[in-house]
């Protein structure tokens, strides 16, 4: 099917869940003009557009992935170590679309089918190196329909670390804010700050208050001093941190004190957008996003006493108002791990034996990658399955709360539909805990919550509060005036949904009826009808001049260490496919300049 | 008891990947059911009759009683016989890569050479291979550590390089030479050798048997001796003579239990 070339339309007679509007199921009819949505349409515009029937069935806001790891070196080395990942799992061409192959790993072309498929518009990749930006940005702009944007890894890079260890959060707001600029990032990830750098010495650091080698800087000091940065440049996105310890029994309350460390901060977002109608407030409240809350949630002290520290952890985060995380949680079968945290996959490899890729990045950060199976018949697999699910059930406020299963990390995108499911329905849980070694429920609390989550829990949890934690949502997440015309429409009745056949609720989820983007449908029932170029999202942060020039010379001094000449450290403007700068910090008589 | 009978009409140019042809699909079809199978040909999908002659004996419909016999060079034609469970195929004459690959029951009797990575992934049946074989045979697929699982491959000629990689349960036997990597990242089940290897035989071995009658030319560093057995027996099977028995491979783990056995080697036991 070719584009309808008006991008305008009419969703008639749906049940809306719309969070950010306080709209919970209510029948309403949406309107697209040119791709946003739009009030009322003019009777001449109502007459070209496309109109779509959803009686009976479920409209949301286009899915928002705020954590996912699909562009970059890491993701290509996961594709290339797992041959036998691709084996199985293919996809033909059609007249509209490339073929594709990978289970954990997709290519590139299958990532952006398979999640425009399952009725997600916007995927963030959440970890990009600053040398592999290139690579990252190659890998998005080759990735259809998916609206992306990337956070830049800046918890171990030198420069940072040596600004902070001084006390200079001015130089350090100015590098970060270079950084982004130069490489097109959009947030700032941090990830095992200190504990990264020592891995290079084939060590990790342990408590956030232990100085790493050369710098003797600690992981309290990077976290604070980041988020600090965070919210002096007041970017859209808070610091998103991926805690240290991680993986380790145990390590909850290295994920609480991590968290308590912003708590002081106030958010403060300092962007040039137009923001789109919301009833509730579209602004981010956090002032630390926590990745993979799963993977930093454990309790014991070792993988014979482990057990879940999900409850403890949830407790903190439900007397904080600062603190948002997403889940990673784990649905079992084949995994891909890949994350920065060169020292937690060293740990991992030598717990398994799997095929592990390790990598340093210079000045910068590191890497690493395992193949891995999550089995039910696993005791610690079966209790980090329900850990997965305790961080969202046991944090009362879903606006605290991200579904992820940081894939391909702790489990795949494609597997989000399973996820909901057994956040809906605790019948679906004590199905899977049945099949599942007897640590599952006996080492958590997850058998004895009764918690099910409704169909506008889930639209937070997927879509609204991850475009506010990310600050995405002036145009995502949401239907009000003004945002993207991003729909996805179920084939689920909310009146008639029996949250006790799970089944039924992960084919709903898996194939929506249609997937709408900018006003265009681009999947439906699954299958791609429609394949737009997406856009790419970055942040243009403005730093004092002063302060920069400063900066640059000791940019420029360093800059000898790296192995690739200044002049081809940029990202270069040909790598965005749409790129959309968004700036941030600008002085006032730049913007009244405008 | 139904025949059918595929004969290769003349040369193939780009190799064929007939999957098809399995007596468990085939069963029950007609001649025109069958010359209508698809197979692909490069980025085509071509009927089957573009490039075999069909032509059936006898009727019964279960896939037990049907045996589909090759009547000539298929070299270039993979992945026959690849996931069946039942029946039996005879190719007269050599068979292309693939050949067997993952099947879960029947026979396959190759009355010639077979290709690479034939019978790989085994899981049951019979492969039975009455000349040589390629590379990769019995072996678990590129990336991928866990290889047959179950079944019998019979090779009555020489195989080559990574012959039962990661063989996990069943058994191999050879009754010429091997090449390199034989048997690497065994987990299980049994590789019988008649003959010589070169070099790397059960590298990175965990667990089950690996027999050799021949030379090593160069013997994996990382077994370690044992002593020596005199007409060992291995689950069912007794071996003749006096072995070297070693244990390996400790180069990659601590406490690995792959065996060895070596009946050239009991001289380094004395």
């Amino acid at each position: 099917m070719a584009a309808n070339s008006t991008k305008t339309m009419i969703i008639k007679n749906g049940y809306l869940f719309d969070p950010l509007n306080a709209i919970d199921g209510e029948v309403k009819d949406i309107f697209i003009r040119e791709g946003k949505v739009v009030s009322s349409l003019s009777g001449p515009e109502a007459k070209d557009a496309t109109v779509i029937d959803a009686r009976g069935k479920t409209v949301m806001p286009g899915g928002v992935d705020a954590h996912s790891h699909v562009a970059g070196t890491k993701v290509n080395a996961g594709r290339l170590m797992r041959p036998e990942d691709h084996y199985k799992s293919v996809r033909k061409k059609t007249d509209i679309t490339h073929s594709g192959s990978g289970y954990t790993v997709p290519s590139v072309y299958k990532q952006g089918y398979d999640y425009a498929a399952m009725g997600y518009t916007t995927v963030f990749e959440a970890a990009m190196p600053p040398l592999e930006a290139r690579h990252t940005h190659e890998e998005m702009r080759a990735t259809p329909i998916l609206d992306m944007g990337a956070y830049m890894v800046f918890g171990n890079n030198w420069f940072v670390m040596r600004y902070l260890k001084d006390g200079d959060i001015e130089k350090a707001a100015a590098y970060v804010a270079w950084m982004m600029r130069t490489h097109k990032a959009y947030g700032i990830k941090c990830v095992n700050p200190a504990g990264v750098e020592n891995w290079g010495w084939a060590k990790n650091v342990k408590g956030l208050d232990e100085p790493n080698i050369h710098f003797e800087v600690t992981s309290r000091e990077i976290i604070r001093g980041l988020a600090e940065v965070n919210e002096l440049l007041g970017l859209p996105m808070s610091l998103h941190l991926h805690a240290n310890n991680l993986g380790h029994p145990g390590n909850w309350e290295t994920a609480r004190d991590s968290l308590m460390i912003t708590s002081s901060l106030e958010p403060n977002s300092k962007t040039e957008l137009e923001w789109a109608q919301t009833r509730e407030s579209a602004k981010r409240k956090q002032t630390v996003y926590l990745a993979h809350a799963q993977f930093n949630s454990y309790g014991g002290s070792s993988w014979r006493d482990f057990c879940s520290g999900a409850p403890d952890l949830a407790k903190y985060i439900n007397q904080t108002e600062n603190v948002v995380i997403d889940s990673g949680s784990v649905p079992f079968g084949p995994a891909t791990t890949m994350t920065g945290d060169g020292p937690a996959q060293h740990d991992l490899y030598m717990l398994t034996g799997q095929k592990w890729s390790n990598c340093d990045i210079e000045m910068e950060c590191g890497s690493g990658v395992l193949s891995l199976m999550y089995l039910k018949s696993s005791p610690v697999h079966a209790t980090m399955w329900a850990i997965g699910l305790e961080v969202l059930l046991l944090i009362d406020d879903p606006w605290k709360t991200i579904m992820t299963t940081d894939h391909p990390n702790g489990g795949l995108f494609s597997q989000y539909p399973q996820v909901i499911a057994w956040l809906m329905s605790r019948k679906a849980r004590d199905d899977t805990a049945k099949e599942c070694h007897k640590w599952a429920y006996d080492k958590s609390s997850l058998g004895g919550v009764d918690r099910e989550m409704s169909l506008y829990d889930i639209a937070i949890l997927t879509r609204a509060n991850s475009a506010r934690t990310i600050g995405m949502a002036h145009r995502k997440g949401h239907l009000g005036a003004g945002a993207d015309g991003d729909v996805t429409i179920y084939d689920i009745d909310p009146g008639d949904l029996n949250v006790n056949d799970p089944s039924y609720i992960v084919s709903r989820f898996s194939r929506p009826d249609l997937t709408i983007k900018d006003g265009q449908i681009v999947a439906r029932k699954g299958e791609i009808v429609y394949v737009p170029e997406g856009r790419r999202y970055y942040c243009q942060p403005h730093m004092d001049e002063d302060v920069e020039k400063d900066m640059m010379r000791d940019v420029r001094d360093w800059f000898k260490y790296y192995t690739v000449g200044f002049a081809n450290y940029p990202v270069p403007d040909k790598y965005l496919k749409n790129p959309v700068p968004i700036p941030v910090n600008m002085p006032m008589e730049a913007v009244v300049r405008r | 008891m139904a025949e059918i009978k595929l004969v290769p009409r003349g040369k193939i140019g780009i190799t064929v990947e007939a999957e098809v042809i399995r007596p468990d699909l085939i069963a029950g079809k007609t001649k025109e059911q069958i010359e209508e199978l698809l197979v692909w040909q490069g980025p085509k999908e071509l009927p089957l009759s573009q490039f075999f002659e069909v032509d059936i004996q006898g009727n019964g419909g279960s896939p037990e009683e049907t045996k589909i016999i090759i009547d000539g060079d298929v070299s270039r034609v993979k992945r026959i016989g690849q996931g069946m469970n039942s029946g039996m195929i005879e190719i007269l004459g050599p068979a292309g890569m693939y050949t067997g690959a993952e099947m879960t029951g029947g026979k396959i009797l190759v009355r010639g050479d077979a290709g690479s990575w034939s019978g790989m992934e085994l899981k049951g049946g019979l492969l039975q291979i009455s000349g040589n074989a390629g590379d990769h045979v019995g072996s678990a697929y590129r990336g991928s550590w866990r290889g047959m699982t179950g079944g019998q491959i019979i090779i009555q000629g020489d195989a080559r390089s990574q012959l039962g990689g990661g063989l996990a349960g069943g058994s191999i036997t050879v009754e010429g030479n091997v090449e390199n990597f034989c048997a690497i990242r065994q987990a299980g089940g049994l590789l019988i050798i008649k003959g010589n290897a070169v070099r790397g035989l059960g590298a990175e071995m965990s667990g089950g048997t690996v027999v050799i009658l021949g030379e090593v030319k160069n013997f994996s560093p990382g077994f370690v001796h044992q002593g020596i057995e005199i007409n060992p027996k291995i689950g069912e099977i007794e071996l003749e003579g006096r072995f070297a028995r070693f244990m390996g491979d400790y180069a990659v783990g601590k406490n690995p239990k792959g065996m060895l056995y070596s009946r050239m080697a009991q001289e380094v036991g004395e």
